[in-house]
């Protein structure tokens, strides 16, 4: 406790090659927003009858949701929990947070083909509360709005609205406790999305179990993402590392990590899929792409002195978000036939969108962080 | 000793019901849904079908539905498959020397791919905004593209591959056979039904098709007997002819529940295209899944009661921020 | 062909034409519509001009059985070349029961000795069913029964031919009646000219068969020498290798599904197709779609006229099938551009596409891997100095 400072700005100059670059990028959405909305999806994606989701919804929507779960991750440890040491990592995690679920909602509206009735989702008269979409869509909705709730205190403190602040404090714990229930409900969701697919998914990837796989690893991404998150930003604004802080979460990460393993094969094996995982094909080796993104960070910080050494910490992060990437684009895409010899590859504009909408999160994080109270002050 | 108890508190809530939740949906499952009793729907024969594609002209006739272009000369309505343009189409299976019609091997037959009106369709329970819905009479499935937001989902559930999205427009909708009920009020039925020249589509109550295709079924190949055409119970348009041989299923029988759109065939289905589907509907397991873990939202608000419970204590505990200011001052 | 072989030509039409009485041109253009319906190539009617002007003329000798003379009616309607001008002309018709004037014993004595003088040269064309049954009394014609006279004849043939559905293949007299007692054969056991020959000849059905069928045929053998091409049952491919269903000119309807359905319904008065009226062209080989019939031009056809196709030519379709008994289509095998099951669709990696990827994916590794050494570096030096100071506790040296 001693050594929890207070959180500052981080200052200095906010543009350089990175900014510049991700810049470029978002500016490049411009043209492509154009013709997205004018000409239709068709006219930037490679979307077809085949393959109706594509990367903007696997990856901006999906994976992007699962990166953004450092917030709530920690915030489990830190308040329910109540592992105090790690409160240092709650607003630097809520901000990857706040801005991973902000752009994941925008990236579904950028994907929806009738989106000026985007507001129906959200309307009694027309949900259907059979879909596993609308449960999705009305936590993630209610989600971001609890996340600016809960980072708000950076803002206020920033202006100097002191009253507010702790006004608002005295009913945090109701935005925190919600903070965390949601996130389990819409991540495992997310995994419930594959199950009405039915035999169209890859039995490696079929499972009534997609919900508790899809929150494991959605937990473990999001201490992942912290360890990410940390090392990159303490290198990029040279600055120590919280060793302190992340030697101890690497462990509780393993733990999730550990239970989502037993979860994984202990379905395979029950649901007597494992030999598919054998065949020679795409599927079988993407499956053990994936399954070796999460069982290698056993071997990078699995002992206490491998825990203590950034490089590892980094790496293990990289692999776990790596892994948990593979298992949803696996799913969604690798895994899934719909009959038809469809083919699908995310066209240059879909790319380009995907890294502009990831640019928009790393300027946007760059930015608060250099310019707001988020980051411990250093010493 | 409080964090031990928390610890376990906050992860068997959330994780462990989870697990139950999900590994118990069997047990609670909701029931995979049956056809209503007056249920519509169509008998395809592929053996009957002499892939003229009148089927094909007539359902673009009757939705207003523009050509679409597979050759170079843009010419022909030449659609590959179906989409968001083509409600109905007919795909060829082609075997090695193509010699004689519905053999397997060294043969070809025809198949008729539209929406096949599921008992329990996946489109119905994947839809968000209820854009899909299913007729409680004539357990038609239709779509209604002011309500849909365009987000695909009910083009993924479908295990046919039936919805399909009009990409190419900014304004894109959903497109697929809603058996012509736009045309009921004018006393029309299905357009492909009433203009099959051979009564390979055939309309009517499924309850009906599915007795006609269980007596075609029970006869010899090779006998003769009556066929008939246009709509069961309409205007007599039948005639005799001799008896093919069929693989003894009729697909849409059983499969997710059974499907209104029925369809015989001398050849494996798998190999025309339809999915060897169980009997227990995704849409059931899906459903189950979410009311079991959703269900009028008792355990959501169980796991906040105790989250709640321990955040208000542990944010308590933890100095804020400001806090730790005035005690680095004071 | 040579410009010798086309003098020669010119001079014979010359001579033909002078001896029919009709000019020149409307000579050359009726070799030229033979020449057509036989489907030979374009210049080929030179060559057909110089065998009708060859002044050999064969003989052919045209017998009649169960028939009702229509094939003989249906080519008296020809009109190029009309058949008294030109064929008799052009062939020497030593024995036809219908046009020949002679009659009794005459007619038989005439027919013996234009076989005799004409051995193995002449042609023998066979009108009508010769019925096999009860040893084959139910035909005779001068006392000699049909089924040996025929054996008789083409005996010493150059080439047989069967006119009309009866020689054919039995046509109506072969029908089984519905009388279940007999349903088993017609009561005079009648055949087609192969079933009683015991080997295959031509065979042009039809009932009657558009004449230029059986004309085109006739000039092919007498400017080529040989009959044309004919499918497994004798018929020349030129008329009956196609379908009635396949040069129908109301297809486009059967294949959107325009019917009529009761004869004077709207459909039937906008001309929609008669499918499921019955018509037989599905399952029919002829070319009557495309010729028609009386020279009145193409169009000229039963359904052109507004009646299913009765499926004359055919044996078990015509006079067999009830009128309105939907046929089996029988031409049931799709262009090659029908889609087929599984159709490949959807674009692959574009090389912009493969490239960005590749350099996002590139960049992030690089960058990835940067940071991990930089951190394992500093990590190391880390160590190092808590290493150094612990080891030695007593230095003073204060830590930066």
């Amino acid at each position: 406790m001693a050594e929890h400072a207070a959180p500052a700005p981080v200052g200095g100059n906010f543009i350089n090659a990175v900014t510049v670059s991700c810049l470029l990028l978002i500016a490049l959405c411009v043209p492509i927003s154009f013709f997205r909305y004018f000409y239709g999806l068709a006219a930037v994606t490679n979307l077809n009858d085949g393959y109706p989701w594509g990367i903007w919804v696997v990856v901006d929507v999906v994976i992007g949701s699962a990166f953004a779960c450092g917030g709530f991750s920690v915030a489990m440890l830190v308040y329910i929990f109540n592992k105090g040491q790690y409160h240092p990592l709650v607003r630097p995690a809520l901000l990857g947070s706040l801005f991973g679920y902000t752009l994941a909602g925008a990236g579904v509206l950028y994907d929806l083909g009738r989106w000026w009735n985007f507001w129906h989702i959200l309307w009694p008269g027309y949900m259907n509360f059979n879909s596993v979409m609308v449960e999705v869509a009305l936590c993630i909705s209610l989600y971001i709005v609890v996340m600016w709730v809960e980072f708000s205190p950076t803002f206020l403190e920033k202006f100097g609205m002191e009253e507010r602040r702790r006004k608002l404090n005295k009913v945090m714990f109701a935005f925190i406790a919600l903070g965390t229930v949601l996130p389990m409900m819409h991540q495992s969701s997310l995994g419930t999305l594959l199950v009405v697919m039915g035999i169209q998914i890859h039995p490696l990837w079929n499972t009534p179990l997609e919900p508790l796989l899809y929150l494991l690893t959605a937990i473990t991404m999001g201490y992942a993402v912290v360890l990410f998150e940390s090392c990159v930003a303490a290198s990029a604004y040279r600055r120590k590392i919280e060793l302190n802080l992340l030697t101890p979460l690497a462990k509780v990460m393993l733990g999730f990590l550990l239970a989502y393993l037993v979860v994984r094969i202990g379905d395979l094996v029950v649901r007597g899929a494992l030999p598919r995982a054998f065949a020679l094909s795409l599927e079988s080796f993407m499956f053990w792409l994936e399954t070796a993104c999460f069982v290698l960070p056993f071997f990078l910080i699995g002992s206490e002195v491998k825990r203590r050494n950034p490089a590892n910490l980094f790496l293990a992060g990289v692999t776990l978000m790596l892994g948990g990437a593979l298992l949803r684009i696996n799913g969604f895409l690798i895994g899934y036939e719909t009959g038809g010899s469809f083919n699908y590859f995310p066209s240059i504009w879909e790319i380009v969108g995907t890294a502009a909408m990831f640019s928009i999160e790393v300027l946007g994080y760059i930015y608060i962080t250099r310019r707001f109270p988020v980051l411990p002050r250093e010493a | 000793m409080t964090n031990r108890r928390d610890f376990l508190k906050g992860f068997l809530a959330g994780g462990t019901a989870l697990a139950a939740g999900s590994a118990a949906a069997p047990a609670s499952a909701r029931e995979t849904r049956q056809r209503p009793p007056d249920a519509l729907g169509l008998l395809y024969d592929a053996t009957l079908c002499v892939g003229c594609k009148a089927c094909v002209a007539a359902c673009k006739q009757a939705n207003n539905n523009p050509a679409e272009f597979s050759t170079e000369d843009h010419l022909w309505d030449t659609p590959l498959d179906t989409s968001g343009y083509t409600f109905n189409v007919i795909k060829m299976y082609r075997s090695g020397t193509m010699e004689v019609k519905d053999q397997e091997e060294n043969g070809f037959a025809f198949m008729k791919v539209s929406c096949m009106h599921c008992g329990d369709p996946s489109c119905v329970s994947a839809c968000p905004v209820s854009a899909m819905t299913k007729d409680p009479e004539t357990g038609v499935v239709g779509y209604d593209p002011d309500r849909c937001i365009g987000c695909r989902y009910c083009v993924a559930a479908c295990p046919f591959g039936i919805p399909k999205y009009q990409y190419d427009s900014p304004t894109g909708k959903i497109g697929k056979c809603e058996l012509c009920r736009h045309r009921s009020k004018d006393g029309h039925y299905a357009a492909c039904a009433e203009v099959c020249p051979t009564g390979a589509t055939l309309f009517g109550k499924t309850s009906d098709l599915l007795a006609e295709a269980k007596r075609r079924l029970a006869l010899t190949a090779g006998a003769r007997t009556v066929y008939p055409r246009g709509r069961l119970g309409g205007p007599d348009q039948s005639y005799e002819a001799p008896v093919n041989k069929y693989l003894q299923h009729v697909y849409g029988e059983a499969e997710y529940g059974g499907t209104q759109v029925l369809k015989l065939s001398g050849v494996n289905f798998e190999k025309l295209g339809m999915p060897d589907l169980p009997p227990h509907a995704a849409a059931a397991l899906s459903e189950t899944i979410q009311h079991t873990l959703y269900g009028n939202l008792v355990m959501p608000f169980a796991v906040l009661g105790v989250m709640t419970w321990a955040a208000k204590r542990n944010v308590v505990d933890t100095p804020s921020a400001e806090d730790t200011k005035e005690s680095d001052h004071g | 062909m040579g410009s010798a072989f086309l003098r020669e030509a010119e001079s014979a039409a010359d001579v033909v034409s002078r001896r029919l009485g009709i000019s020149r041109r409307e000579f050359l253009q009726i070799c030229a519509a033979t020449a057509g319906t036989l489907g030979l190539p374009a210049g080929a009617e030179a060559a057909v001009a110089k065998a009708v002007a060859k002044a050999q003329r064969p003989s052919v000798i045209w017998l009649h059985f169960q028939e009702c003379t229509g094939c003989s009616e249906s080519l008296l309607r020809a009109e190029h070349p009309t058949l008294e001008r030109l064929i008799l002309d052009v062939i020497s018709l030593d024995y036809h029961e219908t046009l020949m004037a002679a009659a009794g014993h005459q007619a038989e004595a005439a027919r013996k000795s234009a076989m005799a003088a004409n051995k193995g040269k002449y042609i023998l064309v066979v009108e009508g069913a010769i019925p096999l049954k009860d040893n084959g009394i139910y035909c005779k014609v001068g006392g000699q029964k049909a089924v040996d006279m025929v054996k008789e004849c083409a005996a010493d043939a150059a080439a047989v031919i069967a006119i009309g559905s009866c020689a054919s293949w039995g046509g109506m007299p072969s029908t089984h009646p519905s009388i279940p007692a007999l349903a088993s054969s017609s009561p005079t056991g009648a055949s087609g000219v192969s079933e009683a020959l015991g080997k295959p000849v031509v065979t042009i059905p039809g009932c009657p068969p558009n004449p230029y069928n059986f004309l085109a045929t006739a000039v092919h053998f007498l400017t080529f020498g040989k009959l044309p091409e004919v499918d497994k049952l004798g018929r020349p491919l030129f008329a009956y290798g196609r379908l009635v269903h396949e040069n129908c000119e109301r297809r486009a309807h059967f294949d959107a599904g325009r019917f009529a359905m009761e004869f004077g319904d709207e459909g039937h008065r906008k001309g929609y197709c008669l499918y499921k009226l019955g018509c037989k062209g599905p399952e029919t080989y002829a070319n009557c779609p495309a010729v028609g019939f009386g020279d009145a031009g193409q169009g000229i056809w039963p359904v052109g006229c507004g009646h299913p196709c009765i499926g004359c030519t055919e044996q078990g379709v015509g006079f067999t099938k009830p009128i309105h008994q939907t046929a089996k289509v029988l031409n049931v095998s799709p262009p090659a551009q029908y889609p087929r099951i599984f159709e490949e669709q959807g674009k692959g990696a574009s090389f912009a596409a493969a490239a960005a990827l590749a350099a996002l994916a590139g960049a992030a590794a690089g960058a990835g891997a940067m940071l991990t050494r930089n951190l394992g570096v500093s990590h190391k030096a880390e160590e190092l100095e808590k290493a150094k100071s612990e080891s030695s506790p007593g230095d003073t040296t204060i830590q930066g």
